[in-house]
């Protein structure tokens, strides 16, 4: 088998970016989502709008983020507003088209865990927490979550649930009143898994080139159902991964830059 | 408003004990003022802050902090915050209390301090863990008027809140721009209000609907400029990223985290000094 000319976060980045639907609104987080979103921007989705969780609104970044706050989100936003205006009039007031959520681990029902590995009172590992992620996955209106799959990651039981997915499945969510319906696609290093109509169980929906069914049930700690249609994704086409990689050598450099501060007074 | 030395400004308004907050979303954090602390010694601090960031990674590995309140414990883009979980996983130097928060929850809790309200109201739906955490402060009700349910998250009034800003004028009003975060919201929230700044101007560059706290809302203020250095101040000096990414490192071991510490913030008499030996500082 020959190697791929791309990474797996390539392919993940290139392939969330074209789940993006130009004009829709974007909740991005930082790293792969956020990589995903400004090169649809750059690509098929000049009007993507991306609210970025530090209050920048309508932004177009030149460079990628290294943070949720970079001055280039501010710089290059249709306004900056306060925390509690960005959470309340704009997540919970239902204004936002699609949100990125990531994990340390997820469950079948897309159910996530970013608070801790192990019991809460005694971690093994204490991860991030839940930032702005529960109200993401309630209020967006649908949401993309991009994760390496592992047995680990992709779990059979969490050991916390930071944020909903489709719950307990079967209509769950729905039920719970839930004004968003969930997370659409999970995108990974092997495919897309994809929630089944009725039971909302993850199934495998597609899969990248020269990767096999095994490989990615494989990788999950549940036994993974399939889709009754498995869909071949293609490879990133040149103009893709080299918008990509311009990105990313462009945000090298601007990170790379030496700090200057002039001590006036 | 009294215009101090930053060292007169903390050691008068920040004592053992105190819940602090050191607010600034990412941006405008206060690592000048966070930094005094730490070279006064304070103990038992309960520290507030949507995200912990670096600064309070320093602060609960010099073992000032008994108990954290917190939405998101994070180094942004790069990982873990090492000293954050040192603490949480195996009590070094010092056990940490742990009252964890969504974001939304979080800003909502300072928009109730703010506003002299005993809580904050927002709606409730699904299911998580997050409401069942030991000891949590969250209550669920319903809205008498469309019946829904309702979380009710607990104002909070800190002791003092710690801002850094870009300017204040010759009153004594301080300017915020840029990524504004809660840091409003944290400061009227708080019984006393501390800011460090870049510079002094005769009047301030500000539009009508600008972030400006007037300078009879401010306890103390202090001229540090580079104050928020490692974070930003927009109009001044970007972002160091490099340096976020090196903590990573610094961080992951006890020995090399206290070596850095003592070197650079206890070796040091102040934020000018720290500036220069990093070599960031002309």
């Amino acid at each position: 088998m020959s190697v791929p000319a791309y990474t797996p976060d390539e392919i993940m980045t290139v392939t969330a970016a074209r789940q993006l639907v130009n004009g829709a609104v974007c909740f991005v987080g930082i790293g792969l989502p956020s990589a995903a979103c400004n090169l649809a921007r750059m690509m098929h989705a000049p009007d993507l709008v991306l609210i970025y969780e530090s209050g920048t609104v309508g932004t177009r970044p030149k460079v990628l983020p290294l943070s949720i706050g970079d001055g280039e989100l501010a710089e290059t936003a249709t306004c900056v507003v306060p925390l509690p205006e960005i959470f309340a009039h704009y997540l919970q007031r239902g204004r936002v088209d699609v949100g990125f959520l990531g994990a340390a681990q997820i469950d079948r029902y897309g159910n996530l865990n970013s608070t801790v590995i192990g019991d809460y009172a005694h971690p093994t590992v204490r991860l991030p927490g839940a930032g702005g992620a529960p109200e993401i996955a309630t209020y967006a209106r649908e949401v993309l979550v991009i994760m390496k799959q592992t047995p680990r990651s992709f779990a059979p039981r969490l050991d916390f649930r930071t944020s909903c997915g489709y719950l307990e499945g079967s209509g769950a969510r729905a039920a719970s009143g839930s004004p968003g319906a969930g997370p659409r696609a999970v995108i990974t290093d092997f495919g897309v898994l994809r929630p089944h109509p009725g039971t909302e169980e993850l199934e495998l929906a597609a899969l990248y080139p020269g990767i096999s069914v095994d490989a990615a049930r494989a990788a999950t700690g549940w036994p993974l159902k399939l889709a009754a249609r498995i869909e071949m994704l293609p490879a990133p086409a040149p103009a893709e991964l080299a918008a990509l990689r311009e990105l990313e050598a462009r945000t090298r450099a601007a990170h790379a830059r030496p700090i200057r501060i002039s001590l006036r007074n | 408003m009294q215009l101090l030395p930053l060292t007169e400004a903390i050691a008068t308004h920040v004592h053992d004990g105190d819940s602090v907050a050191l607010e600034g979303f990412t941006h405008l954090i206060p690592f000048a003022a966070g930094h005094e602390i730490v070279r006064l010694g304070r103990r038992n601090l309960h520290l507030i802050r949507m995200t912990p960031d670096l600064l309070y990674d320093q602060l609960i590995g010099m073992g000032c902090a008994a108990r954290l309140t917190f939405s998101w414990g994070g180094n942004p883009g790069v990982g873990s915050l090492h000293r954050l979980r040192d603490a949480v996983e195996r009590q070094w130097p010092r056990p940490l209390a742990l009252s964890e928060f969504t974001h939304a929850e979080l800003a909502l809790a300072y928009q109730a301090g703010a506003s002299g309200m005993s809580c904050g109201l927002m709606p409730r739906y699904g299911d998580t863990d997050l409401g069942r955490l030991p000891g949590t402060t969250l209550r669920t009700l319903r809205c008498p008027f469309t019946d829904r349910l309702l979380t009710a998250v607990p104002a909070i009034n800190p002791d003092v809140t710690i801002l850094h800003a870009q300017q204040i004028d010759a009153e004594g009003n301080v300017l915020i721009r840029g990524i504004v975060g809660a840091a409003k919201e944290a400061a009227l929230a708080a019984r006393r209000v501390l800011v460090t700044v870049e510079e002094r101007v005769e009047r301030l560059s500000a539009d009508m609907n600008a972030v400006v706290l007037p300078s009879w809302l401010i306890s103390a203020a202090s001229i540090v400029p580079g104050g928020a250095y490692p974070s930003y101040a927009q109009g001044y000096y970007p972002r160091d990223n490099r340096f976020y990414l090196a903590w990573d490192e610094i961080a992951r071991d006890r020995q090399a985290f206290t070596a850095w510490m003592e070197r650079h913030v206890l070796g040091v008499p102040d934020h000018a000094a720290l500036l220069r030996a990093l070599g960031v500082a002309a």
